[in-house]
């Protein structure tokens, strides 16, 4: 631990080939499959958004953990950047939604 | 400082700055996120309110927007190729991998501004519409991110030519491929909510 400051490869030492070929394999998959079914229309307008949206956040998952190493912690610390990303995910939901849902309401009061 | 404490015993940081730049940094992407929630919050709204203009159907092009997402998706693994590069200290193909990256990011801001003058040329400017305004601002600030991105590798490049993989060098390219992974992450949902459910 006391020597950690020495080596500067101790910075990202949790990625390795497999990990980055299996996120860019799956991330390939993940942007095909919505983009045939949008091509061929072989789904209802609610399943196409369903899902865009669900092969969305898997990708943006595989970018987090097997490219980005969310999960590795900096020596023992608190997991401060995981924690941090959960509450902006909340907040970014809470923008999007909320003026989605508020905006909603337009023609009501036009 | 917590932080600095708990990970390092106060000695560490004169050394090396990674976890505590490494936290500022995510803490940074963070509030980049709520930017691009922002806008995207914004388009979400206003992708309907063309003016009787052109909507996404008719202006988006299907195979510019998916060679934009692949070049991304592509130069997104090749930094992160780039960074085990760094890890195992092979200088040469840490700058091979860094050089691929940016020719990919050229590739895509280089569609993305031919897609944007097409878009122009056609009459659909940025003050065409309200659906118009949040497109180009969206799109436009992740292009924004990808040409300051674009930049940022070039600086990169040139200081580990001139002084190799040390403490410093191998800090900035770790912050700069999770800066180009959390672009490639947010252009996921650029690809997916507004060219994919535009055109659908």
């Amino acid at each position: 631990m006391s020597n950690h400051g020495h080596d500067p490869a101790r910075v990202h030492a949790h990625g390795s080939t497999g990990q980055y070929v299996t996120g860019y394999l799956i991330s390939l998959v993940l942007t095909i499959i919505p983009l045939l079914f949008v091509l061929t229309h072989s789904l209802s307008r609610t399943g196409l958004v369903v899902t865009i949206m669900v092969t969305a956040v898997l990708q943006f998952f595989v970018q987090l953990f097997l490219f980005m190493h969310i999960r590795q912690k900096q020596d023992g610390g608190p997991h401060w950047h995981g924690m941090g990303m959960v509450l902006g995910v909340v907040i970014a939901l809470t923008i999007v939604g909320g003026s989605i849902w508020v905006m909603s309401f337009n023609e009501q009061v036009q | 400082m917590e932080y600095r404490l708990a990970s390092s015993k106060g000695h560490a940081e004169h050394h090396n700055p990674g976890p505590i730049n490494q936290l500022g940094f995510w803490l940074f992407l963070i509030s980049d996120c709520l930017l691009f929630a922002s806008i995207f919050a914004c388009y979400a709204i206003l992708n309907t309110h063309t003016d009787g203009g052109q909507g996404a159907k008719e202006l988006f092009d299907v195979p510019i927007f998916v060679t934009e997402t692949f070049l991304l998706l592509t130069s997104s693994f090749t930094s992160g190729l780039a960074m085990l590069a760094l890890q195992k200290g092979k200088k040469a193909a840490l700058l091979n991998w860094l050089v691929i990256t940016a020719i990919l990011g050229a590739g895509f801001i280089g569609l993305e501004v031919s897609e944007f003058a097409n878009l122009v040329a056609d009459g659909a400017t940025i003050s065409r519409s309200a659906f118009l305004t949040s497109f180009f601002t969206l799109v436009g600030t992740h292009g924004c991110h990808v040409t300051f991105g674009l930049i940022w590798m070039i600086t990169l490049m040139v200081q580990i030519k001139k002084r190799g993989i040390n403490a410093k060098t191998t800090n900035k390219v770790g912050l700069f491929s999770l800066y180009w992974h959390f672009l490639d992450a947010i252009w996921i949902f650029i690809f997916s909510v507004v060219y994919l459910m535009g055109v659908m």
